[in-house]
Parts: structure tokens; sequence; C-alpha cells
């Protein structure tokens, strides 16, 4: 993985130290509110309805096990024992102390890692595959585009005060798990007929209040041509998105306004003029940068095929979690590894310490020292020789960390929600975990198949709720909670916005109708390999709405 | 009219907390002063005003409380949670406070 050079070293360090000194500054009333705001929030902290929320970036999604430990012990030392994996692939810490931000920071630092750009109307934390580098239908890796795009885009001067926050997703592979095409740039990383790598590049993708899909704008853009199209396409955003109105600024309504194909015209004007800057990418730096993630050396572990036969037959409860929670590797004696962080009736993407350092200890003795954060709130170890994967997943079990739920309906999304929130409107944790414990037994998990359920509770949209198979978006009606449902909705290769169902449903109604929703879809598929998704796609919303409201137009209206 | 307390976040911790009779900012919603009247809601609100001007506390707002069996409540599901806690279980020694102040 990338290793700071010294000026990454020099950088943070002064950021770390520059802060300290604000937080001083602020705490003795010599710097007001109003002038600190900006401040911490450029630094990662945010105020939430309790207390001061860090969040903390993971450069697309990759961590070592050294900085995994520093996660868990940030949790112990500063917080109450835990952290919160988001849908960004970051971690956020609900109870740090404004006077221990420095220190926190100063800590994070020496394992080379920090804080910046995951607030404001800047570029933030660039967001990969999570499997890059490893998942057997990968085309080329990610990530060393990632951390060209994070370098350049670090206090970049131009793109510090955009119109509003601005996030970038690669993915390297046919099957998008990055959901690049609902960020405001996706880049899909391909090679054309003469084997050269490139990007299909999809613009003004996004959630929140405005769901919408992006356009593709380049069918292929060369690698070498990365930084100079994408300034492009940041010059016209900063020149021609909205200032005017906060919920009109994202770069979706702006490609809206303008339409794709005019904007296009724009951004190849632009780029028409820094094609031949020094903005170019020389092979010889994105080599450089791609040593850094050069894949581990694999020795063949054939005989890992073997005994995992073996164990499978002894152990039904591990044959269930190879079954869901282990990919295909690039490498045939080699497996991805899903660490989930649902388990049942748990809170979704929260991680204790200790299982913060047994994920890390794990790491280090099996699989290569590398982890990885998934936007599916979900913990991954790349690459793991199947041959390991028993010891793995003993070691697992005994951390609680062992649910063998990847994509079924109980790998829920769900953001932090009015337990945390100072933007919610509803709770969302609480939802997810009664619906968890609903659907919980694990032949029934099994029956029902993949089955995305995501949870916002607010039109913000942290939760995704726009691309879940199923969707949940909390809203506050005459002072109580209301769920609103949406079907349909997929942030894959294939991305579809959900649809709205019909009328609201308290909380004590929400898992009930969700049963409703599971036990229509069992019945109307065509057969077990037919997905939920699938299904609703082929036979549209009526059915459910029947099955939700008796058919009655003027109930799910 | 609906009775009120002035409640904000300390600037230190961030933690939430409520302006007491002394004068005091204190953790617990249910030692807070309550205002019962308008001029009561006036002498909170400059003392939240002057709390933020003295770097004390940050994010200062009077809320609609209600007294139910001799506990406050406040009547937004939001300042509830802000007052009792995350309604859930979520850390080793912090059991959610969905306690009988919360009743959702």
């Amino acid at each position: 993985m990338y290793r700071y050079d010294e000026f990454d070293h020099a950088f943070v360090s002064s950021r770390v130290e520059q802060f300290r000194d604000q937080v001083e500054r602020r705490l003795s009333g010599e710097l007001a509110e109003d002038a600190f705001k900006p401040l911490r929030l450029m630094n990662g902290v945010y105020l939430q309805l309790h207390a001061y929320m860090l969040r903390v970036a993971i450069p697309y999604g990759t961590l070592s096990s050294r900085q995994m430990r520093m996660l868990a012990h940030i949790a112990r030392k500063y917080d109450r024992g835990y952290g919160h994996f988001t849908t960004r692939q970051n971690i956020q810490y609900n109870w740090p102390r404004l006077s221990d931000t420095p220190d926190i920071l100063e800590e994070l630092a020496s394992v080379e890692m920090h804080a910046l750009q995951t607030s404001g109307n800047c570029i933030r934390n660039v967001t990969a595959d999570h499997f890059a580098g490893a998942a057997a239908d990968e085309v080329a890796d990610p990530r060393p585009y990632a951390e060209i795009l994070r370098q350049w885009s670090s206090v970049h001067p131009e793109f510090s005060f955009l119109p509003r926050k601005f996030k970038i997703a690669v993915t390297g592979a046919e099957r998008d798990r990055a959901a690049i095409q609902v960020h405001d740039i996706g880049l899909h990383l391909k090679k054309d007929e003469n084997g050269r790598i490139g990007f299909a590049v999809y613009v003004g993708g996004g959630q929140g209040r405005t769901p919408m899909i992006a356009k593709k704008i380049r069918d292929f853009l060369p690698e070498e041509d990365l930084l100079s199209y994408t300034t492009a396409i940041m010059r016209v955003y900063n020149l021609h998105g909205r200032r005017d109105n906060k919920y009109k600024a994202r770069i979706k309504i702006l490609v809206h306004e303008t339409g794709a194909e005019e904007l296009s015209r724009q951004v190849e004007v632009e780029f028409a003029a820094l094609k031949d800057t020094e903005l170019k990418l020389p092979e010889a730096d994105i080599q450089a940068i791609s040593t850094y993630f050069a894949p581990p050396a694999l020795e063949p572990r054939a005989e890992g095929w073997e005994s995992l036969a073996r164990w499978k037959k002894t152990d039904p409860e591990f044959s269930r979690w190879v079954h869901q929670n282990v990919q295909p590797h690039k490498h045939p004696d080699y497996g991805m590894v899903t660490i989930s962080l649902k388990p049942i009736g748990g809170i979704p993407g929260d991680a204790t310490d200790m299982q913060m350092e047994a994920v890390a200890d794990i790491a280090e003795e099996y699989a290569f020292d590398e982890i990885r954060v998934s936007h599916e709130q979900n913990l991954i170890l790349p690459h793991v020789a199947l041959a390991d994967l028993e010891p793995i997943y003993r070691a697992l079990v005994v951390a609680g960390l062992a649910t063998a739920n990847a994509g079924l309906i109980t790998d829920i999304i769900a953001c932090p929600g009015l337990d945390y929130c100072a933007l919610a409107n509803a709770r969302s944790i609480p939802v997810a975990q009664e619906i968890s414990t609903r659907f919980g037994a694990p032949e029934r998990q099994a029956e029902i198949g993949e089955l995305k359920i995501k949870i916002s509770g607010c039109i913000n949209a942290c939760g995704h709720h726009h691309v879940g198979h199923i969707g949940l978006l909390g809203v506050e009606k005459k002072g109580a909670e209301l769920y609103q449902i949406t079907l349909g909705g997929s942030g894959d290769e294939n991305t579809s916005i959900g649809e709205i169902i019909g009328r609201g449903f308290e909380p004590e109604k929400v898992t009930d109708a969700i049963e409703t929703i599971v036990d229509t879809y069992l019945g109307l598929r065509n057969d077990k390999s037919e997905t939920f998704l699938e299904a609703y796609r082929r036979v549209g919303p009526q059915p459910f709405k029947d099955a939700l409201y008796g058919g009655s137009a003027q109930e799910a209206a | 009219m609906v009775n009120k307390v002035l409640t904000a976040n300390r600037l230190s911790d961030g933690i939430s907390v409520w302006l007491d009779a002394s004068g005091n900012w204190v953790e617990s919603l249910q030692q807070a002063f309550i205002a019962r009247h308008a001029e009561a809601v006036t002498a909170l609100e400059a003392t939240g005003k002057l709390a933020f001007d003295d770097n004390k506390v940050v994010d200062v707002n009077v809320v609609d409380v209600e007294e139910v069996n001799g506990t406050l409540r406040p009547l937004r599901m939001r300042e509830r949670i802000r007052a009792e806690g995350p309604s859930i279980p979520y850390a080793a020694g912090y059991n959610g406070l969905a306690g009988p102040n919360f009743a959702a």
C-alpha cells in the first residue's frame, strides 16, 4: 500500500500543529465559534447531537494492521471503546473531546492517517472497489489511480471552495462494487481494443434529496489524461455550479440543468487546453504509484482445496460462512473474505476496539497485513489462502465477527440516524436491528437470497436508501418518526433509483411491512435463482403495493 | 405557553448540557430550569447568548418540554434522544438510555 514520503509526513504534521494551535485558541476564547467552525470541519471534527464527532479518512478503504491497531487505540483511549465504519469507507468516532482532537490527529499521523477533507466543500475521500487488486473479474487495480487523485486533490487551492462537496469513486471491474454511478465523478477502469488502460467517465450521479444516475461523458479516457480531464470537469463545475442554493449546488444539478451533451462539450473545451500541460500523467509516475499497490507474493497453496472441503463437511456453520462471505480471488488457491460488521440485531458498521485489534492480528498473521473497508460497512481481507480459512474463521468467531450474511437481508446499511446525527429526522439503527433480528435465522436468509436493505435517517441519504433493493427513508411527521419505503434501487453496474411504494410506516410497523414485501417476492419469483431485484424488475411495484396496501390506490398514494 | 428549557453543547467536549436554576450547565435535563412564562424565556435566551459569547457552550437552543409525572420530557424526538443518549445499547457500559423519560 501507499507509504508517505517526506513531503506527506511534513505536510500532515504541520496540519496537526496548525490545528492544535487553533483548538487552543478556541478553548481560550481567542477564536470565536463562527471563525473556528470551518477550521474544525476542515480537520474532520463535527458537532453532533451528544458530542463532537471525528471522521477519519481511510483512502479508498485500505488499511494496514498497524493502522487498524491505531484506530482501536483511539477508540479505547479517546472514545467509548468503539468506532463506526461508514458508507464512505471511513471511520467515525462519536465521543471525542474537542480538547483531545489534536492529540488524536497526532497519533493518526504517526501511522500515516489524517482527517483532512472529510468535511467541507472540497474533493472528499476517493473511494474504490473494496476487492481492488484481488478480484477475479478485475481489469486493473483502481487504487493507484485513486491515490493519484488523492494526492492531486489534497488541499488543491483551486478546488478547496467548490459550490458543494465532491465525491469520486473508481472501480476496476465490470461488476461495479464502488457504486460509481451515484458519485459526482465515477471512473470505470477498462482496456481498449489495443490493450491500453483508460476510463469510462461518468459525471453527475448522486443521492441526497435529488437522486440522479450519472451520465457517461467519455467512453474511453486514456490513463495519462486522468488529471487533466478531471481538472476540466472540476473547472466547469467550479465556474457554473450553483452557489445560490445549497440544495442545488451539486454537480448532478448542473449536469441536469445544462444537459450532459452541453456539459461534455464544455469539459472537452477545457480539456483541450489542459491535455498537454503538466497535468499529463507520465508513465513513470503511474508506475511508481502502482508499485505501492503491487499484489503480495501469493505462493501456491493448493493443499487448501482438500482441507477446505474436509472442514466444510464437518462444520456446517463454517461451510455457511465460506459460502456467503468468501469470494473468488484472482489466484485459485486464495479467496477474499468479508468480515461482517452486521451481527444479528447489532449496529451496522460498529466495531469495538477489541474487534479492530482482532482483525489487525488476523490480517497480520494470515492476510498479508491488508484490510479494506467496504462502502457496505463491512471489513475485507482481500488475500487469504483457502488453506487458512478455517483458523481465520475460528478467530473471527471468538471476536464475534463471524456472521455469515454478506449480501443477505441482514447485511443492512444504516446511517447513524437520529441516535447520533444532528441532521437526522428519524432513527436508522433500531430499525436495522429489528429487521435483522426478524430475519436472522440463517436458513431464512439463505432462502431469501441476495437482498440489500439500506436505511437513511434523513433525505441526505448517507444510508444509500435510494439504491437499496429495499430502501427505507426516515422522516419526521407531526413530531413522530415515519419510514418511507422504496423498492428496486441498485448501486451496481445497472444502477437504478428505488421507487417510492406508497405511504410511510410507523416504526412499529416497518418490520412487518418488510416481511410483507419479502413474502410477496418469495411468492412470485420464478425460482430460487431469481433475486429480489430481478423479480422486482420483472413484475414492477404493483404486486408489492397490493400486498402492502390491499390494492387500494388511495391508501398507497 | 409551552414550558421551555435552555440546552447547548459544552465547548470543550461537546457533551449535551442544560442550564439549571443556579446558572450552571448540567448534564441532566431533569435538573434544568423550566421557563414557564415569556419573561423567563427571554431571560433564558439572553443567558444562552452570554454563555455562547463567553465560549462556554455552542449550539445553544431553547426547546419545548412537558412535565409528565414529575419528569421533564422534550416534545421533539430529537431533543428526547439528546437528553437520554442514543436509544440503543452501543458500547460496553452504555446500555442505551431509552429510559422512562424517553417514551418514544
